[in-house]
């Protein structure tokens, strides 16, 4: 039957030589990471024109002036001495840190039990967890924003439903424009990224630990402190940097939620772009506050690194 | 499951009851905005005054959101299919290849996640103004370009390394060379999470309010759109009603992305 | 079926990845026809030899030819090899008919004889009628079978197989051992197999290549293998083998003999005796080729008296441990157990055993320090 059609005779014939390839393709085949970063390369071109070039043109233009409308574009310091010592700048910047480290210590500690939930109690249907859990943060962040205008505002869902029900006589007025509705607000827009990388980390641990924990007479506090919590140290840590670097630098929020006490050092920076029109102020401004915020991610690091050293 | 209520797993009530207040609270504030959409009354306040459809009824004849939402859409498109074409791409190269210092060209493409996107959006103004680039839908879908990458290589990795490289070495091996082995086996295998990123970049293009902030010209986005109208008080119901059509679409787009893209990933599932 | 030399040849062939060296100037011819096995430990490069054999790896030097061609510049998707992967590597979005066919697009056939052609196939792997089944539905000896059909359709010059038989259990592998061998037979392709599995290389194939760190250590039947393996670490590998230290003492002109720790001055053929007299050698010995027995064995040229020290009972066999002066190590024997077996052995180390064997059993092998 089918043997027979397939004896070695009938093998394939490949033609007398096998055909050469391109002497290109040839370097191609040969090197496989010539060939990684050729297929890298549109994507970095891109990410060059999109980022790269762009801040180092930022860079150079920190150090230029403001003229009348133009640049002048000699080489000074003068912006960077500016935010040094006129003290607006430094008050603006401590405000920006205390208001996101606030939200962000809020919002990775509301998220914790949440992501431990999913990850250790929820059995079916963990991925629609997963995607409920993060579904409203891929909407609109200006208008998850505007939601809490609705919500905060002088006659707002709050002020409006509290009085209507008799609770309260006159609007609160602490809820709108302050620093109080910034942090609520951003700990509520940016939960999804605390959630994912906490459920990350406490997904990973393997279940026989806390197994063996209890079965060497950990009571489940003890056993959270001694091994969840430390196993969990680095979803804890991608969190924090993933809501406190982004919020550090928001307008949004604060322009629309913060008044003149929440004001953040992202609306001066936009404000340098716009109603000042003083862009090498706004450009040294932008920079400083990444140099702050790599430099207070370096700390974090170094400590958290250190703390961990100290349980093990 | 065979670890189904064993003991660590045991049934935890406090943590479930906070599971759902936590959802609630997570959704509450999003849904004040269709409620109030319906409600007749230009103020945003209790008590509900009536139901009516009068804002998206004054929605549809308003030009300027029809030009809106056009702009979006077209950017919206154009940046999803870019995207996730650089993306598929990059995660085939990031999977597939030893290259030196790819950990670092990893996180230089995951940068836009973490670093404010005000100093990605004023960069990029001041490289346009410099180079005399005018400000248009084009440098709106550079910028959202950027934010978009991240997203499309995050979604298509897990893709890529979820499959065996002996499934292309097998193509290989069996005759057909690099763009055969792509269309007939990487793609069809890599559809689900190729479908998951148009939509989620998609998306998050059409809800970009922070780089359409600095880049664009005179043609606005539908977010820049309602910005605007944020100012005129008796706006907010027709804002309202706008917003509650684009949380609609988002919710659907992004839940079918998310479903989509999960597919076969998870196997609890 | 002959066996024409060097229809595959693999010619001082050097693999680095990076500073770390797979392959160490391997050479050896395989010919047409033949069921010739990589076997090793995980980690000797066995597998990066038959991914060079199928293009997926480069050689840093050397070449390989195959059917007299060169190949290093030859990408995988033009060699005339086919490879079974360890992973099976069925393609999950296609049927069982699309992936058997899958090769076949470049031959632009009329769909009618390309589905003639899977269906041939399909009968020749015993999974008739699963031409529409989902790839996902198969069970393991199933996936394997499609991944054989899949490269075979193509009439490969060359078929490689990346331990296929790994995933299987014990007695699936052992049943497609027995299958894959007959396919062999009735293909008649040559047939590269890479396995860890000793037992299975000894069942399978024509002829073996031993592989450790990189370099061939043997290349020989499987007879040759176990019967004259050439050192000592090729002696291990492949079953049990009892190792002494030994120095020649040639005194006779029918037979050798060799001065042997615990064993004494022991009778060895000449055709052994490559070393001079006085020359420092090893003895080895399989566990199999020991006689036991309580008393003297009468007939034999040299015997040993020992003490049983341990002993395990194997179903059709048994395995002992006997102890003899002047050796640390107990000597491991292996016999069949013939008749019914009752009562446990005495292991107390009170009972006498004598230990004989015959001189044409032994093997000789050069001295290595770590003795």
């Amino acid at each position: 039957m089918a043997d027979t059609s397939l004896s070695q005779t009938e093998a394939r014939s490949a033609p007398a030589a096998p055909p050469r390839v391109g002497r290109i393709a040839g370097i191609l085949h040969r090197n496989e990471t010539l060939r990684g970063y050729l297929l890298m390369s549109p994507t970095m071109l891109i990410m060059t024109i999109g980022i790269l070039v762009p801040f180092l043109i930022l860079l150079v233009m920190s150090f230029w002036t403001r003229e009348g409308f133009g640049f002048d574009t000699t080489l000074t310091a003068h912006n960077y001495t500016r935010v040094w010592n006129e003290p607006i700048f430094g008050a603006l910047l401590q405000r920006s840190f205390w208001i996101s480290g606030v939200a962000t210590v809020v919002t990775v500690a509301l998220c914790y039990p949440m992501a431990y939930y999913v990850a250790f109690h929820v059995h079916r249907n963990k991925m629609m967890w997963i995607i409920l859990m993060t579904l409203p943060f891929w909407t609109s962040y200006l208008l998850r924003v505007f939601a809490w205008k609705v919500i905060l505002g002088y006659q707002g869902v709050i002020n409006s439903g509290l009085m209507s029900v008799g609770v309260i006589e006159a609007p609160l007025e602490f809820l709108l424009y302050s620093q109080t509705a910034v942090i609520i607000t951003l700990a509520h827009a940016w939960a999804a990224f605390a959630i994912l990388p906490l459920y990350v980390s406490l997904e990973k641990i393997d279940k026989s630990l806390l197994e063996a924990a209890t079965d060497l007479g950990d009571g489940p506090m003890a056993r959270f402190f001694r091994i969840t919590l430390p196993l969990s140290m680095p979803g804890i840590i991608a969190a924090t940097f993933l809501i406190f670097i982004p919020t550090t630098g928001d307008y949004i929020t604060p322009a629309l939620l913060g008044g003149p006490d929440g004001a953040m050092i992202g609306n001066f920076i936009q404000l340098q772009f716009g109603a000042i029109n003083n862009w090498p102020m706004g450009a040294t401004l932008s920079i400083v506050l990444m140099l702050w915020i790599s430099a207070i991610a370096l700390v974090f690091l170094f400590v958290t690194r250190k703390a961990q050293e100290r349980i093990a | 499951m065979s670890d189904q209520g064993t003991y660590i797993k045991r049934p935890n009530r406090p943590l479930q009851i906070y599971a759902m207040v936590f959802l609630f609270v997570l959704y509450l504030p999003i849904l004040f905005i269709p409620m109030f959409s319906f409600n007749d009354s230009i103020y945003v306040r209790f008590p509900l005054q009536g139901f009516t459809f009068q804002w998206y009824g004054e929605l549809w004849n308003r030009q300027p959101v029809w030009n809106a939402l056009w702009n979006s859409v077209k950017v919206g498109a154009v940046v999803a299919v870019i995207s996730t074409i650089l993306g598929v791409v990059a995660a085939r190269a990031i999977t597939r290849y030893r290259m030196p210092g790819k950990s670092a060209l990893v996180t230089f493409i995951m940068m836009p996640l973490v670093i404010p996107g005000i100093i990605f959006g004023v960069a990029l103004l001041v490289l346009m103004s410099r180079m005399g680039v005018p400000l248009s839908l084009y440098t709106v879908t550079l910028g959202h370009l950027i934010v978009c990458l991240p997203f499309a290589v995050a979604t298509l990795l897990p893709r890529f390394e979820g499959f065996d490289p002996s499934m292309e070495e097998a193509s290989a091996d069996l005759g057909e060379n690099g763009w055969w082995t792509f269309w007939r086996v990487t793609f069809p295998m890599v559809m689900p999470g190729v479908v998951a990123s148009l939509l989620l970049t998609f998306t998050i293009s059409f809800d970009e309010f922070i780089m359409a902030f600095f880049l664009t010209g005179t043609d606005p986005t539908l977010p820049m759109y309602i910005w605007g109208q944020l100012r005129f008080p008796q706006e907010f119901p027709s804002v309202l009603a706008l917003s509650s059509l684009i949380l609609f679409v988002s919710f659907i787009l992004v839940f079918v992305a998310q479903w989509i893209g999960r597919l076969g990933l998870d196997k609890d599932t | 079926m002959t066996t024409s030399d060097g229809f595959i040849s693999i010619r001082h062939v050097n693999k680095f990845f990076g500073s770390f060296q797979a392959i160490e100037d391997v050479s050896m011819n395989i010919g047409q026809g033949e069921f010739f096995s990589l076997l090793g430990a995980s980690g000797c490069g066995k597998t990066t030899l038959l991914r060079m054999l199928a293009g997926f790896e480069s050689t840093s030097s050397g070449e390989i030819y195959i059917d007299g061609q060169p190949t290093s510049d030859v990408p995988p998707h033009h060699r005339p090899v086919n490879m079974v992967f360890q992973s099976y590597a069925i393609f999950p979005h296609l049927n069982v008919r699309d992936n058997i066919a899958y090769g076949l697009r470049k031959q632009k056939l009329p769909k009618a004889k390309r589905d003639e052609m899977v269906e041939e196939m399909l009968e020749l792997i015993k999974l008739p009628g699963y031409g529409q089944r989902k790839a996902t539905e198969l069970s393991g000896g199933q996936r394997q079978r499609i991944a054989l059909a899949r490269a075979l359709i193509l009439r490969p010059k060359v078929l490689l197989l990346d331990e296929p038989l790994g995933a299987l259990d014990k007695q699936l592998r052992e049943q497609m051992q027995l299958e894959l061998r007959a396919l062999q037979r009735q293909v008649g392709i040559t047939f590269v197999f890479v396995t860890h599995d000793q037992e299975e290389a000894l069942t399978l194939s024509d002829r073996i290549a031993v592989m450790s760190g990189g370099k061939v250590l043997q290349v020989d039947t499987p007879a040759g293998l176990y019967e004259t393996p050439k050192t000592r670490e090729v002696a291990s590998f492949i079953g049990n083998m009892n190792f002494f230290q030994g120095t020649v003492r040639r005194n006779g002109a029918a037979m050798g003999a060799v001065e042997t720790e615990g064993l004494g001055h022991i009778p060895v053929p000449l055709d052994q005796l490559t070393k001079p007299d006085g020359a420092p050698v090893q003895v080895a010995l399989r566990p199999e080729k020991f006689e036991l027995s309580p008393t003297r064995p009468e007939g034999a040229l040299h015997a040993v008296e020992g003490r049983l020290s341990n002993a395990a009972y194997l179903g059709e066999r048994s395995h002992y441990y006997v102890s003899i002066a002047g050796k640390d190590q107990p000597i491991a024997v292996s016999t069949q157990n013939l008749g019914r077996m009752t009562g446990a052995p005495d292991i107390s180390g009170d009972a006498p055993m004598w230990l004989s064997w015959a001189p044409e059993a032994i093997v000789i092998l050069d001295a290595d320090e770590t003795g």
